[in-house]
């Protein structure tokens, strides 16, 4: 089918997976407040994988596999032009994937925490997909006002779901945190919106991208513009200087938000920069090249460094995450399209070790907001030694260790920067990863190496049958892409081909 | 005529704004907030853009702003507070970064003559010419702009969503 978008029809066609994901959450809504679960009790001896609002769980899981069935019917779509303000290509359909494995994998992982905690399952589940729609709209918009709104659309519904658990005096802060820093960095980036229209005229990034390279742009409107870019992209993707919200709304979010929010949001955040830095301000690489080599350096070491004096596991985490978003920025930094298949594949394989390590911090945690500390899991490993193997699985692979899909994915973006010759932001890059082995294989140690505090402190942890499916699924994942990327990496790359040639320039100036 | 009052309803929304952030009480801050949407009325009005002009009074200066009156009136936020700002240093720092963006700004705009400005206005002026002043707007906003305008539909749906969650008295 070829969708032309002069006849409006087609935009729907383009947009069904969107489309199917808002209206899902819309029956989601509305079967929560109509059925007889109003509130998400704990009934006595009740199972969390069916009742407490399970089925709405459920629900949304049929939801997000109808989105999927609709993106994997889109490969089969071409577009006419490349100038549309939705993108029909290989790298949002990639993009997509991600997106719908970690709204999946967070809804498996949330079914005993929001029986446990009694949340408002209809709204919790709905305001999940509709955060999922807000990101595939980033990832799918060649417009920056489609941009914009499908990142506010993922905020507003992340907001909520930070502060969601009411009750927890720490979830409401940290949502109150994020509202307004978030609303403080969204006004740069429609700043930065507004400034690039004064520039070039127009908010379409294949457009943007054609009048900078034939230097119909004014130069300084659009230094301002990408600046301001920056700084709401980096807020969202949390590199350094804009960090500050990041621990603590990681460490007051209810936990299975937390692990949707480092995955999906960050993933969302990195695409979207990649396609208007990589397509509109392509011909200004030399402009905002030496500013992201900075942000990338100093967000690797800094956060690699206050990772390593972190006890309270949820912010151990999101320090990682800040160095995640470090590596990722090598791969932004290197703008080619060997980094951008690296970026990528990094994306999806952060996306299933990350939820698959929160899973089991849920797990350990009692389904709340308990034993959170390093030393709790004390003697973890050999007391219950299937969720210590995979836990201990998923740390190797955040490092890096070889064999894992965390180790993989940092050797493509170590090639992108290699083929850009960013040659010391490698050497960061390597030592930064050396340096975080030590507090990922800290809580490892402990794990294993240490004695239980009191005996049986482990025997309370419960992994329903929906967190086991979505750990065995993370595994599986994350090994087969350690030991045979060679399939993913050949997609991903594939996924890539030719996002960066409508610009006209040449993908990676710095070669 | 039209440049003097250009620059007394600039100068009136530049100092409406910083009066939003310098005024003691919310409720003042308020206030400045409307004598800066109502310069900024103004200021479409000298642009003959008379359509933005109406809905910029009528929604802001008139619907948002009395709704935010009556949510401070309701839950007694009117007094006046002690100012949090952590010394003049920040303020001094915050204003000369937005003064030097604005300087590059003026200065570009002002290398660069008006021709790229008289263009945008020849191709209003021509679809004004076309479909009149509403549907000067209308047009690509249900046309061109469709989609970012049912996102905008989500956009609101999520929002109402979301406040209705963390306000609801129950949980």
């Amino acid at each position: 089918m070829e969708l032309d978008f002069s006849r409006q029809l087609h935009f729907w066609w383009a947009l069904l997976p969107e489309i199917i994901l808002c209206a899902w959450g819309m029956v989601v809504l509305i079967a929560g407040v109509s059925g007889k679960h109003k509130k998400g009790g704990a009934e006595e001896g009740g199972d969390p994988t069916l009742s407490g609002g399970a089925d709405l769980g459920w629900l949304a899981l049929v939801g997000v596999l109808l989105s999927a069935l609709a993106n994997g019917w889109l490969y089969g779509v071409t577009e006419v032009g490349r100038t549309s303000m939705i993108a029909v290509d290989g790298f949002r359909l990639f993009a997509n994937w991600i997106f719908l494995i970690a709204a999946a994998l967070s809804i498996l992982i949330s079914f005993a925490y929001v029986y446990r905690q009694r949340l408002q399952a209809g709204e919790f589940y709905a305001l999940m997909l509709f955060a999922t729609a807000g990101m595939m709209f980033m990832a799918g918009g060649r417009d920056l006002i489609v941009i914009f709104l499908g990142l506010e659309v993922m905020s507003i519904a992340v907001y909520a779901l930070t502060a969601f658990n009411r009750r927890e005096r720490k979830s409401a802060e940290a949502g109150l945190k994020y509202f307004l820093l978030g609303a403080f960095a969204t006004g740069f980036f429609l700043y930065g919106i507004a400034l690039t229209y004064g520039a070039t005229g127009s908010t379409n990034v294949s457009v943007i991208g054609e009048r900078i390279a034939s230097g119909a742009a004014s130069g300084t409107l659009t230094t301002l513009a990408i600046t301001f870019l920056i700084i709401g992209f980096g807020f969202k993707v949390s590199a350094v200087p804009f960090h500050m919200w990041t621990p603590d709304v990681y460490e007051g979010a209810p936990a299975p938000v937390t692990a949707f929010m480092s995955a999906g949001v960050k993933a969302a955040a990195f695409v979207a920069f990649l396609r208007v830095f990589l397509v509109a301000f392509d011909a200004s690489y030399e402009t905002w090249y030496p500013v992201l080599w900075w942000l990338a350096a100093i967000t690797m070491v800094s956060a690699n460094l206050m990772a390593l004096v972190q006890s309270n596991v949820k912010r151990m985490l999101a320090y990682s995450s800040i160095a995640h978003a470090g590596y990722l920025l090598v791969a932004l930094t290197a703008a080619n399209e060997t980094a951008a298949a690296g970026m990528l594949f990094y994306l999806l394989i952060y996306t299933v070790m990350n939820i698959g390590a929160f899973a089991i911090v849920i797990g350990a945690a009692h389904q709340a907001e308990e034993r959170l500390q390093v030393e709790d899991y004390a003697g973890f490993g050999w007391a219950r030694p299937f969720l210590g193997v995979v836990l201990t699985i998923f740390l190797l692979s955040l490092a890096g260790f070889p064999g894992t899909g965390g180790f993989m994915a940092k050797i493509y973006v170590l090639q992108g920067a290699a083929d850009a010759q960013l040659w010391y932001l490698s050497v960061i890059l390597v030592l930064t990863t050396i340096a975080s082995y030590w507090y990922y294989l800290r809580l490892a140690w402990f794990m294993w190496m240490k004695d239980q505090v009191t005996e049986g402190q482990h025997t309370l942890v419960i992994t329903p049958f929906p967190m086991r499916i979505a750990l065995i699924a993370s595994v599986c994942v994350v090994l087969y892409l350690g030991f045979a990327p060679g399939a993913a990496i050949d997609f991903a790359r594939d996924s890539v081909q030719g996002l960066g040639a409508v610009g006209g320039g040449l993908l990676g100036l710095g070669q | 005529m039209v440049t003097i009052l250009f620059y007394l309803f600039a100068g009136l929304a530049i100092g409406g704004a910083i009066g939003v952030v310098m005024a003691k009480s919310p409720v003042g801050s308020l206030l400045f907030m409307v004598t800066t949407l109502a310069a900024m009325a103004a200021t479409f009005v000298l642009l003959e853009a008379h359509f933005l002009a109406a809905i910029q009074i009528i929604v802001y200066a008139g619907a948002i702003m009395v709704l935010f009156l009556f949510v401070i009136m309701l839950l007694n936020l009117g007094h006046d507070y002690q100012r949090d700002l952590k010394g003049g240093a920040f303020a001094v720092l915050s204003f000369a970064i937005v003064g030097a963006i604005s300087g590059l700004l003026a200065q570009r705009l002002g290398a660069a003559g008006s021709s790229d400005i008289t263009a945008g206005g020849v191709a209003i002026d021509a679809a004004i010419a076309e479909h009149g002043a509403i549907g000067a707007i209308a047009q690509p906003l249900y046309t061109t702009y469709v989609v970012p305008f049912e996102i905008t539909g989500i956009l609101l749906l999520v929002a109402i969503v979301g406040a209705l969650v963390l306000a609801k008295k129950e949980v």
